[in-house]
């Protein structure tokens, strides 16, 4: 008998596909298939799937095995009080303000599930002046690492002004 | 407001002949993901917050100019068989009819929009087109998208951009798919080859109906996994391209199975017919994979072109819960065998015989713009 991925029950749910040119399987009971969304051809991604896998092993590692991590778990989002336990236990965050209290654990979990780190789509209207600044400042900040790595003090000055123009 | 049988008493604008060729794409899909700023995701929700989301997302969607007279429903007013139908008319994802209180949807007239509220996503809105027309349904979609902003705040990230239940989601939110029938493909023993080298350029692949790669009916759905660091406008034009050039694979494999093999063409749609004709208990796999063949036909020359547009209606119809809206109430397994195949019937009536006089892939003419690749360079 195939048990399922998730629990001990008979697998009844078999699921193939492709991702990334590999073939990925899932074995899944009838209860955690319907808990999983997976009976739905038109809305499910195995990426859901995995990303349990992924959150597992961040809990892994943050639970003393390899090195320590810089800041223990048990960690709550101010806004919701969702903890990283959740997010293993439901693959789903809890509000927005999430993605402020977890910045660091989830750029690690977003390599392999996106082409890359940071969004380069649309915005809305009412933030698209905001955005605007957002990668201005990023950018300045880039150019003004350079500048002091290559000794032009003349030139991070007059950026580090720009920046300070811009509010920051 | 609509009722739910005047919404569904017609089919869909993308399921009727609305587009003047149908070939191997049969509908191109959109889905943003929304959510609102201030407001715990429904999963995460106490039932109050979810409540007080609800109050604010379904005025502002109701009050879209194209939104005017929608269906709009919370879903503890629907019954477990409506939420099914739409769920088998792609206007409801399935994890979402499972939804009750607190949960809704808003349909447009022709179901060309449907706008989920309270699914996984505080708002995830959905636009569906006949053929391959990916970015304009995209465009469609993104207006409505926009123009909810004047009245809604979306949790919005400079970098992890719109913010999602799903990590998955993040960025764009966008999901885009198309539908694809690919008979020509599965006969030519092609299938696997194809759907390999889309999976490895990192596109999602699944049957439309059935487990895994398997596919009754010949049908599958292609889409992006990533939706983070591309635009929408790169998705979408990546996407387009690979879809295209299935299509056109799919026009030559047909090509190829009518040079070749003529006959054994011939028979397998000449059978299919029959038993679709004829057959008085019929189950959903066998109607599919039949229907398939007699689509075929329809884009080969040995049907008529309106064949395709019937058996893609007939596709939904057919569907259980279809079946079970249909008549009014609830059918055991063995009863929706006979009343399928009457349906079947009862359509196929006056449809004529195959002709296998002149069959060729030519005779539908250049496939929707998408028998060849695109130059979009």
């Amino acid at each position: 008998m195939k048990k399922c991925d998730f629990c001990d029950s008979k697998a009844t749910v078999f699921l193939t596909q492709l991702v990334d040119g590999q073939t990925k399987k899932v074995c899944l009971c009838d209860q955690c298939a319907q808990e999983r969304g997976v009976t739905d051809p038109t809305g499910f991604s195995l990426a859901d799937l995995i990303l349990g896998g992924i959150a597992a092993a961040a809990a892994a590692t943050q639970s003393g095995e390899g090195p320590p991590p810089p800041q223990g778990s048990g960690k709550k989002c101010p806004a919701c009080g969702f903890t990283m336990e959740d997010l293993h236990r439901v693959r789903r965050f809890g509000c927005a303000e999430c993605y402020t209290a977890f910045r660091d654990e989830i750029g690690p979990m977003l390599r392999g599930m996106h082409r890359g780190p940071s969004h380069v789509g649309k915005v809305p209207a009412g933030l698209a002046a905001l955005h605007v600044k957002h990668q201005r400042l990023q950018d300045l900040r880039g150019r003004l690492e350079q500048a002091i790595a290559s000794e032009n003090y003349e030139e991070a000055a007059g950026i580090r002004d720009e920046i300070k123009a811009l509010g920051e | 407001m609509m009722r739910f049988n005047t919404l569904v008493r017609n089919p869909a604008d993308w399921m009727t002949g609305a587009h003047p060729e149908r070939g191997a794409v049969l509908t191109s899909r959109i889905r943003l993901a929304r959510n609102l700023r201030r407001h715990p995701f429904p999963g995460w929700a106490k039932r109050e917050q979810r409540a007080e989301a609800f109050s604010l997302l379904r005025p502002a969607v109701e009050a879209l100019p194209a939104m005017k007279d929608a269906f709009s429903q919370e879903l503890s007013d629907l019954s477990s068989v409506q939420k099914q139908v739409l769920v088998e008319r792609h206007l409801a994802s399935r994890e979402h009819a499972a939804r009750g209180d607190g949960s809704g949807i808003v349909i447009e007239r022709r179901q060309t929009f449907s706008f989920m509220l309270n699914e996984e996503d505080h708002l995830r809105m959905q636009a569906i087109r006949p053929g391959l027309q990916l970015q304009a349904t995209f465009e469609a979609l993104s207006a409505l998208d926009t123009a909810l902003e004047s009245s809604l705040e979306f949790a919005f990230d400079p970098t992890l951009g719109y913010l999602t239940t799903c990590p998955t989601n993040l960025g764009t939110g966008l999901r885009a798919s198309a539908m694809l029938h690919l008979p020509g493909l599965v006969l030519g023993d092609q299938i696997g080859q194809v759907l390999q080298a889309v999976g490895k350029i990192g596109l999602a692949v699944r049957g439309l109906y059935g487990e895994g790669t398997e596919s009754l009916g010949n049908l599958y759905q292609i889409s992006n996994q990533s939706t983070l660091g591309e635009s929408e406008e790169t998705i979408i034009r990546h996407l387009e391209r690979v879809i295209a050039q299935v299509a056109h694979h799919e026009q030559n494999a047909r090509e190829k199975l009518l040079e070749d093999d003529p006959e054994m063409v011939a028979d397998k749609i000449g059978r299919a017919y029959g038993v679709l004709r004829h057959a008085h208990i019929i189950d959903s796999k066998e109607a599919l994979n039949h229907l398939s063949l007699l689509r075929l036909g329809g884009s080969v020359g040995i049907f008529p072109a309106s064949t395709a547009p019937l058996c893609d209606s007939l596709l939904m119809e057919i569907q259980p819960a279809h079946l079970q809206h249909h008549t009014g109430r609830k059918l055991s397994p063995e009863e929706r065998d006979s009343i399928r195949a009457k349906i079947i019937r009862e359509r196929l009536q006056n449809h004529p015989s195959p002709d296998k006089s002149n069959p060729s892939p030519a005779e539908t003419g250049p496939d929707d713009g998408s028998a060849t690749p695109s130059d979009d360079s």
